[in-house]
């Protein structure tokens, strides 16, 4: 039997503005609005805003919260400052991902939120819980009790300080949050998001979230659905676990090292196998391809070697929006992973060449300095 | 409420059919191609290749999915509408005026399987 698939605080918004809506993650969600090369172009040139509400809070306090956090996340949280936030993972001891997730340290003292994919957020939490033996924490899921949008785009910080007054907004730094009182209700403002563009991600109550998606929308700006939130991310090579991440897929392999720190104090869990694929190598790696021809390279269509052996799977591909270009990841064996090898990619009956090119296929534009 | 044009004979997997002598002209209804949004690539047979009635001839590639074309009749591809590599958004625009191939039918006792627009509004609004 199916399970009844949830909604956000949103739903009603977005059936009234006539969405496409499609189940995600468990939740009855947005596909598209008015299209998805329209709200994809709009973001890229403008400022779109998204209902990301699906997305999980875990709230990790209390006198061990550091140390823990540490011990479960790939990246360093020593010296990280309040409102800052930093991108990592955390591993299965095989060095398989559980998921990627943000860290957010807040302001009050030993005090850290966890902003875990919707997917993920269940398991997220057991998987905390069951390794917090001997820590002084408390792991709170309040998923529920927050709504989320992001706004994304060139004109997002415009956006949020002409029709939010958001003053704040302006003296943050990409992977920089305030957390501030907005009309009597905790809000917090953070300058991340998941288009390659620069923007902001706003968290609240439910209510609150409502009331701020509807100004956003009388003041004009456009409503955005996953549709192109996976567009977006592609063209910028950030991963979707599931896709370019999961139980099977390590950070090594889909070239995501950088944010796991196997050498800080005490490690995490991951770190051997994190060391070990590093020193030895995995057997498959993510790459980018991008083919010659106009034929869409799509999620479980085979890559091959020039001579035709099969290497390897598509895990995401589009013919990218903003470069009309077909693009995909893919997880190939490491001897056909480096920059310029050709090989192929099997679509339907017949096959297309593909050049392995950087993930990165669109430049991002986050804003690091003021 | 998607477009129905009366004189056209339409598939189960949503390909229109128009008559013209032993050619079939076969295109995608207003309901498939709302129902994948931007159309951007069409996976198309070329002239002379053999299509067979219930199995596929190409594709058609929205920005989220791709989404295959099942043949109406077998034959023998006459014709391409060639205009579609370079404007795939035409099925969007006006699904009846975009062809895609055309295919001089080996046998138009096929035709009789197919559903006429009534047959065919009732099918979609299951």
């Amino acid at each position: 039997m199916e399970a009844q698939l949830k909604t956000t605080c949103l739903h009603g918004s977005h059936i009234s503005l006539g969405a496409k809506m499609s189940p995600f993650a468990g939740f009855d969600m947005p596909i598209q609005y008015s299209g998805i090369i329209d709200e994809h172009n709009a973001v890229r040139n403008a400022a779109g805003m998204f209902d990301v509400s699906h997305m999980g809070e875990i709230f990790v306090s209390g006198k061990d919260a550091f140390a823990f956090v540490n011990h479960v996340f790939t990246n360093d949280i020593t010296g990280q400052k309040e409102g800052s936030v930093l991108y990592g993972m955390m591993l299965y001891p095989n060095g398989g991902t559980v998921d990627d997730i943000l860290v957010y340290k807040e302001f009050e003292k030993d005090c850290y939120l966890l902003v875990v994919n919707a997917s993920n957020i269940e398991k997220d939490y057991d998987w905390l819980v069951s390794n917090s033996k001997g820590y002084d924490v408390i792991i709170r899921n309040a998923s529920e009790d927050w709504g989320q949008i992001a706004v994304q785009g060139p004109d997002s910080q415009a956006v949020l300080e002409n029709l939010l007054s958001l003053d704040c907004c302006g003296n943050l730094l990409f992977y920089e949050f305030c957390d501030i009182t907005y009309n009597s209700e905790r809000l917090i403002v953070s300058r991340t998001g998941y288009t390659g563009e620069d923007g902001f991600e706003l968290y609240s109550s439910p209510e609150a979230i409502c009331r701020i998606w509807d100004i956003l929308l009388k003041g004009g700006v456009k409503p955005c659905g996953l549709g192109c939130r996976d567009t977006l991310r592609f063209e910028t090579g950030l991963p979707l676990y599931g896709d370019e991440l999961s139980d099977e897929i390590s950070p090594v392999m889909a070239g995501l090292s950088i944010f796991c720190k196997p050498e800080k104090q005490g490690g995490f869990i991951g770190s051997q196998s994190i060391l070990d694929q590093k020193a030895g190598g995995v057997a498959r790696k993510l790459v980018g391809l991008e083919l010659s021809d106009k034929a869409i390279p799509r999620a479980g269509y085979p890559v091959l070697s020039a001579d035709g052996n099969e290497i390897g799977v598509v895990t995401t591909g589009y013919r990218s929006i903003s470069l009309d270009k077909s693009l995909c990841f893919a997880l190939v064996d490491t001897a056909y992973s480096a920059l310029d090898t050709a090989v192929q990619v099997q679509i339907r009956h017949k096959t297309f060449a593909a050049t392995v090119v950087r993930k990165r296929f669109y430049k991002t534009k986050y804003k690091k300095q003021l | 409420m998607s477009k129905i044009v009366d004189e056209l004979l339409y598939s189960e997997s949503h390909e229109w059919v128009k008559v013209d002598g032993n050619v079939a002209i076969i295109g995608v209804s207003d309901f498939a191609q709302s129902e994948m949004g931007d159309i951007t690539y069409v996976d198309m047979p070329s002239e002379g290749d053999e299509v067979t009635k219930g199995e596929d001839f190409g594709a058609l590639e929205s920005v989220k999915a791709s989404s295959e074309l099942y043949s109406p009749v077998s034959g023998t591809v006459v014709a391409c509408n060639l205009d579609l590599e370079n404007a795939p958004e035409q099925i969007n625009q006006d699904p009846y005026m975009a062809w895609i191939i055309k295919v001089e039918m080996a046998d138009k006792g096929e035709l009789g399987s197919l559903l006429n627009a009534v047959a065919y509004k009732e099918f979609i609004e299951k």
